[in-house]
């Protein structure tokens, strides 16, 4: 009797965020599971006129959908590894200078903390093209004689290279912070070690510092993955709500569309680009785990 | 080799924002280690023995002073040109790298003419390992050993590159007490079949008595005295030493000397002739007790404690500093343990006068 009365208080107090989960969290990703199965769902009549897996094969032909897919892809290959390396390299530097390392981590850390559409009007400031004015690296390529390319409506590898240039910018901060913690936590002793035994700056690097934090990077890479994965609100405040038109849509961007965009009104597609989204992501992550299993120690 | 210590001396600049003096880890410290020989850097912690081995590592670098390993000045080369091998305490093996990895890793490092190839560094690292008798386990990790197959690994991995100094910090501080037994005749055999001038670092003096060949005690940076362990147990030169050297530890009591006669309180314990009246510190050694019926020492009686090979009494003394005074008598004397005191003569040659004002040994004839 006593032990039934106990669980059911932790139960008890466990009901609001099970409560919250449940309806929040659960009952919509079961909801759109379903969704993607019903064909012509209407959300206006609460209507449909049968069940398969024609939502799928439609969104799968989708020229916009498949644009979506390419730009996404693009931006986690390209984005992922460069902003890992490059916070790797940039923590390795902050943990070996002394004076001002406070600082540099402050100004590192900045990005963080600032709002997204804040720093895509900065952004614009440094690559659109307005009546004007060519934007800021325009003007120094042609400072050094290039051609002014416009970033935000110009070819698409230049829009690429703006969205691309911006993730990495902007995931950076997250990655130096857990980085130089990860860093300042290997205990010195191993450095000593090595220094006896003559090791070199970059073998000590290898073969040492990389090992002992090799658990944080594999961490960084899985969610920098997934985060990518899920880009969306970078690449309205850098292009505009009409992505399509621009070429630059991603698959959150693309469900987004077919919810509540001008060619939206289409639950049933989007649930099935959202479905598909959580598979691609589920398979990479799986992939990732494998390969850390392998190749991370303790 | 032989390793010269001179005038060596290391100040840390002080945290104390109000004052800022310096800390002085060590002080003036010179000493010549002989070659071959195992020596033991032996104080309380915060002497500065530490700092010593490090500053013989090159680790850190001295305020002032020099060091030689033989006729070459290491003072300002760094660790790796020094021909050292150290062993940290805690081990500081590569985690990530098993057994073998770890004891190839300073190999690997070699460049241009001592380059080895593959087969050479394998054969050296396999001979190091049987060496320390781990040969068995070179394809685990370190997590994968107890500790003292650590502390093997650790030392096969300071011994790999024949180093000309070995130096061990602390090096059975990690281990069990029955492991540190064993693991410290391992270390004074691997010491003495390699030939290689071995520094260690230890808070136990009993560990750097059982082992060393010689031994330093130092307190606040400052060298105390050297010498061979039983000769610095045999003739202490201070208060300090005394204290700091024996199981169980000395026992010290407040003495004067008065008409050619040392009192412990009441209690004329000693003729001494040639020294004037003043008051002293008496330090007696647990096996310079003797017991006897009509001793001049009485002390009261608190408990007797049998060991097996021999019998500690635990006695109390108005005038002894330590809270309890422990004798050692051998386990066939016969204690009345239903008296309330015991009266106990001394043996001259375990009883130690310091001076109480400088707590300098002070010598005496009988």
């Amino acid at each position: 009797m006593r032990k039934n009365s106990g669980s059911f208080k932790a139960w008890l107090y466990l009901l609001p965020a099970i409560l919250f989960l449940g309806i929040f969290m659960v009952y919509p990703l079961i909801d759109v599971f379903v969704y993607s199965f019903e064909e012509g769902y209407n959300s206006a009549s609460q209507t449909y006129w049968g069940i398969g897996s024609y939502n799928y094969s439609y969104v799968l032909r989708d020229p916009y959908f498949l644009q979506a897919v390419k730009n996404t892809f693009i931006l986690v290959i390209i984005t992922v590894p460069l902003s890992t390396g490059i916070a790797l390299l940039i923590s390795t530097g902050l943990c070996s200078i002394k004076p001002l390392r406070n600082l540099f981590q402050t100004v590192y850390f900045l990005p963080y903390v600032t709002n997204t559409l804040a720093v895509g009007l900065v952004f614009m400031i440094l690559f659109k093209k307005t009546a004007y004015s060519d934007g800021f690296i325009n003007l120094i390529i042609s400072l050094f004689g290039g051609n002014a390319v416009d970033f935000i409506d110009g070819p698409y590898w230049a829009k690429m290279f703006v969205l691309c240039f911006y993730t990495i910018w902007v995931v950076m901060p997250f990655k130096i912070l857990i980085l130089t913690s990860a860093l300042s936590s290997v205990n010195p002793e191993y450095y000593h070690a090595a220094r006896v035994d003559g090791t070199s700056r970059f073998r000590i690097f290898m073969r040492i510092t990389l090992p002992m934090i090799s658990p944080m990077i594999f961490y960084l890479v899985i969610t920098g993955f997934i985060g990518a994965f899920k880009a969306y609100s970078d690449v309205v405040a850098l292009f505009g709500t009409n992505l399509n038109a621009a070429e630059m849509n991603t698959i959150v961007g693309y469900v987004y569309d077919m919810l509540y965009g001008d060619s939206g009104g289409y639950p049933s597609y989007a649930s099935a680009a959202a479905i598909l989204l959580f598979a691609i992501v589920l398979t990479i992550t799986c992939i990732n785990l494998l390969i850390g299993k392998k190749k991370i120690h303790y | 080799m032989e390793v010269i210590l001179q005038n060596l001396t290391k100040k840390f600049p002080g945290r104390d924002r109000k004052k800022r003096e310096d800390v002085i880890a060590v002080n003036d410290f010179s000493f010549a280690i002989p070659d071959g020989k195992l020596i033991g850097l032996l104080g309380p912690s915060g002497c500065g023995k530490s700092t010593t081995l490090n500053l013989i590592s090159g680790l850190i670098k001295p305020t002032s002073g020099k060091i030689f390993f033989g006729k070459d000045d290491v003072t300002d080369l760094p660790p790796e040109n020094r021909g050292i091998g150290l062993v940290f305490q805690n081990y500081a093996l590569y985690p990530h790298l098993t057994v073998k990895q770890n004891i190839l890793f300073p190999l690997q490092n070699l460049k241009g003419k001592e380059k080895l190839s593959k087969s050479e560094m394998l054969d050296k690292a396999q001979a190091a390992a049987r060496l320390v008798q781990i040969d068995a386990l070179m394809d685990r990790r370190p997590g994968e050993l107890s500790g003292g197959q650590q502390q093997r690994v650790a030392i096969a991995r300071a011994l790999v590159k024949m180093p000309r100094v070995l130096l061990l910090d602390e090096p059975l501080s990690n281990l069990d007490a029955r492991l540190r037994l064993q693991t410290r005749e391992e270390i004074r055999r691997i010491q003495k079949e390699t030939r290689i001038t071995t520094i260690f670092v230890t808070h136990d003096q009993e560990e750097a008595m059982s082992i060393s060949d010689m031994i330093v005690v130092m307190k606040e940076g400052v060298v105390q005295q050297t010498g061979k362990p039983q000769d610095v147990y045999d003739n202490p030169s201070n208060l300090f030493v005394a204290r700091f050297l024996g199981t169980p530890p000395i026992n010290v009591f407040e003495g004067r000397i008065q008409n050619g006669q040392l009192y412990i309180g009441e209690d004329a314990v000693l003729e001494m002739k040639d020294i004037s009246e003043r008051s002293v510190y008496v330090g007696i050694r647990p096996e310079g007790f003797l017991l006897q019926e009509n001793g001049p020492l009485c002390c009261k009686l608190n408990g007797v404690e049998v060991m097996g090979r021999d019998i500690s009494i635990v006695s109390g003394h108005p005038a002894s500093l330590n809270p309890a005074i422990r004798s050692i008598i051998g386990a066939d004397s016969q204690i009345d343990t239903s008296k309330s005191t015991v009266r106990f003569a001394l043996n001259p040659r375990k009883v130690f006068l310091f001076d109480h004002e400088t707590e300098e040994r002070m010598a005496f004839s009988l």
